[in-house]
C-alpha cells in the first residue's frame, strides 16, 4: 500500500459500517499519548531534536516489530501536500494538529487504516486505534499492545506519582483518550439531546463535533470521550465511557422507535425529502449535505430506505469534505465550485448505490 | 435568556468565571462569542482547552505561592528546557517532562481542578517501571496484611509478611 492509496481511497475500515451497534455508533477510537524521557516536547524541540525523536520512533515500524498488527507504512508529513494532509485529517487518520507539523511530523499507518501512530504531534508519540462500530474495549486492547511494543525499545517519560508525562496537563496520567462517534438524530429530533449531553459532561466525559476539539457537531454526529486521564485506571476510564455510551445507544434507539410510532409520516417525509434532495440537487454546502446525509442514514437504519447501504453514507460523510472533494476531482476549487461538485458526487454515488451492496 | 452583548439572540453560552472568590457570569449567543474572538468549545474558531487551562492557572490558591517569602512566580523556570512558569501558564503546555518536577509545588491544584485527582493509578511501563510495580504490589499486600491481622488470620498474615520482605529485598537489589 502506498501513500497514494491512503490519500485517494475514501474507504477506511471504520467507514464500512459493519461494526457492532453500528446503527448508532459510527466508530470507536483510542488514543494514547507518550513522550520519550530526556527529550524536550515537540512544542519546544529544535528541528534536530524533533528529527531525532522521529528517527527513533519510526525505526520501530521499520524494524518490523509492529508486524503482528498489520503492514505499516511510514509517511513523513513533509512528503505530503497541504491538500493530502487535509484528506488524512478528514479520514481521521491524523489530527489537524499533526497536519500543521510539516517540519518533523510523521505518521505510521497500518494497511487497513485501523492504526495510526503519530510522531511529533503535541506529544512525541500518539498511538491511535480506530474501529468501526462500538468496540472501545477492542480498540483499547490493540492500542495497549502497540504501546507495549514501543515501550520495549524506548524510555518513556514516566513518573511514579503523575504517570505518563504529557505536553498538556489534560493528558497526564494514563495519557489515554477513548472516544465513540455517535449518530444521534433521534435524540436531536425529540429534543432530548441537550439534557443527555449535559448529563454526560457531569460524569467526566466530554462531547465534541466529529473532527475533534474545536469543530462543529455536523450531521447529528457527536464524539463522546473521557476528560479525566489522572486518578483513574485505563480500565475504569474505558468502562465509564462504555457504560455511558451503552445508555446513550439505548436512548437513541428508543427515541427512533418513538418517532416511528408517534410521527411516522413526518419522519418518512423528512427522510425521503432529504433523499430526494440529495439525489437531485445541483448545489450542496457541507452543512446541508451533513444534515441530509444524516436523515438518509436514519432512514436506512430504520428500514425506511432499503436500497442504499449504510456504508455509502459513511463514505459520503468523508468524501464530501472540502479536502477530499478537491482530491477526487483533482482541482483546486472555490467554495461555490465545491458545493456544485459535492452535489454532483452525491448524485452519482446514490445512483451507483447498488454497486455498494445495497439491497 | 437573551444574549447580554447583542440583546437580540438567545444566549446559548453560559460561562461562570471565578477569580479570587469573585464570581462573574456570562450569557452570550454564539455569534457574539465568535465576534469577541472567544469562540466556544465544539465550534470552528475554538475557545481552546489551552486557553481554558491558562484561565485556571492564573488563579492562585489562598496561602499558596504568593505568600510572603515565596519565590515570585516569574522566576520559576525549568532548568532543563528553560520554560518559565509564566510561559507555561500562558500556553497551558509543558516544555519537557522535567517541567513536572520543576513546577511540582504548583501542579497539584491545577491537576486537581482538571482531573479531580493528582495521582496516577493506571498502567506502569513494563520494562522501566519494574520497581514501581513492586512498590505497588507491596502497598497492596500491606493493606491485605492489616486486614488479615484484624480478622486474626495470623497464619495468612505471616505468609503475606514474608512475601512483603521478599519484595522489599528485590527492590533493594534492582
Amino acid at each position: 500500500m502506498s501513500k497514494r492509496s491512503y490519500v485517494e481511497e475514501a474507504l477506511s475500515d471504520w467507514m464500512r459500517g459493519n461494526g457492532p451497534d453500528s446503527d448508532v455508533v459510527i466508530s470507536s477510537r483510542i488514543r494514547i499519548a507518550r513522550n520519550l524521557s530526556g527529550h524536550p516536547f515537540p512544542l519546544l524541540a529544535t528541528t534536530q531534536q524533533a528529527n531525532d525523536v522521529m528517527e527513533q520512533l519510526t525505526s520501530v515500524a521499520e524494524s518490523g516489530k509492529l508486524n503482528e498488527h498489520g503492514q505499516f507504512e511510514t509517511i513523513k508529513l513533509s512528503q505530503l501536500s497541504e491538500l493530502e494532509r487535509r484528506v488524512l485529517v478528514e479520514k481521521h487518520l491524523i489530527s489537524p494538529n499533526l497536519a500543521n507539523e510539516s517540519r518533523s511530523g510523521a505518521v505510521m499507518l497500518s494497511e487497513n487504516e485501523a492504526v495510526s501512530i503519530m510522531v511529533n504531534e503535541e506529544d512525541h508519540l500518539r498511538i491511535q486505534c480506530l474501529y468501526p462500530g462500538f468496540q472501545v474495549k477492542e480498540a483499547w486492547g490493540l492500542a495497549n499492545r502497540i504501546d507495549d511494543i514501543f515501550e520495549e525499545v524506548t524510555d518513556y517519560a514516566f513518573d511514579e506519582r503523575r504517570g505518563y508525562l504529557t505536553s498538556c496537563p489534560t493528558n497526564v496520567g494514563t495519557g489515554i483518550r477513548s472516544s465513540v462517534m455517535m449518530h444521534l438524530p433521534g435524540l436531536v429530533l425529540t429534543q432530548q439531546i441537550n439534557r443527555i449531553l449535559s448529563a454526560v459532561t457531569q460524569v467526566g466525559l466530554a462531547v465534541r463535533g466529529i473532527y475533534g476539539e474545536g469543530s462543529e457537531a455536523l450531521g447529528n454526529l457527536f464524539q463522546i470521550s473521557n476528560q479525566i486521564t489522572l486518578g483513574q485506571s485505563e480500565g475504569e476510564i474505558i468502562e465509564n465511557l462504555h457504560g455511558v455510551a451503552r445508555q446513550i445507544i439505548e436512548h437513541e434507539r428508543a427515541a427512533r422507535q418513538r418517532l416511528l410510532d408517534e410521527s411516522r409520516v413526518r419522519l418518512e417525509d423528512r427522510v425521503f425529502r432529504s433523499y430526494g434532495i440529495l439525489s437531485n440537487a445541483m448545489i450542496m454546502d457541507t452543512k446541508e449535505a451533513s444534515q441530509r446525509l444524516s436523515d438518509v442514514r436514519l432512514g436506512i437504519d430504520l428500514g425506511l430506505i432499503r436500497d442504499v447501504s449504510p456504508q455509502v453514507m459513511n463514505e459520503m460523510m468523508v468524501l464530501t469534505q472540502p479536502g477530499f472533494l478537491q482530491q477526487v476531482f483533482r482541482e483546486k476549487m472555490t467554495p461555490e465550485q465545491r458545493d456544485i461538485r459535492r452535489a454532483e458526487l452525491i448524485r452519482n454515488q446514490l445512483q451507483r448505490k447498488t454497486d455498494h451492496g445495497g439491497v | 435568556m437573551l444574549c447580554q452583548e447583542c440583546e437580540k439572540k438567545p444566549a446559548t453560552l453560559h460561562f461562570t468565571k471565578i477569580v479570587n472568590g469573585e464570581k462573574t457570569e456570562f450569557h452570550i449567543c454564539e455569534s457574539c462569542a465568535r465576534e469577541r474572538g472567544e469562540g466556544i468549545p465544539g465550534t470552528s474558531n475554538g475557545f481552546s482547552i489551552h486557553s481554558l487551562l491558562s484561565g485556571l492557572m492564573d488563579f492562585e490558591p489562598a496561602g499558596g505561592v504568593n505568600t510572603i517569602g515565596a519565590k515570585p512566580q516569574q522566576q520559576l523556570r525549568c532548568d532543563n528546557c528553560g520554560l518559565t512558569y509564566t510561559q507555561f501558564s500562558k500556553m497551558g503546555r509543558f516544555g519537557c517532562s522535567n517541567c513536572y518536577t520543576q513546577f511540582g509545588s504548583k501542579l497539584d491544584p491545577i491537576l486537581k481542578r482538571v482531573h479531580g485527582n493528582t495521582t496516577h493509578v493506571g498502567k506502569i511501563p513494563k520494562r522501566t517501571g519494574v520497581q514501581i510495580q513492586i512498590k505497588r504490589e507491596i502497598e497492596e499486600l500491606r493493606r491485605e496484611l492489616h486486614q488479615r491481622i484484624e480478622q486474626e488470620e495470623f497464619e495468612n498474615a505471616a505468609q503475606i509478611r514474608d512475601r512483603i520482605r521478599e519484595l522489599e529485598r528485590n527492590i533493594a537489589d534492582v
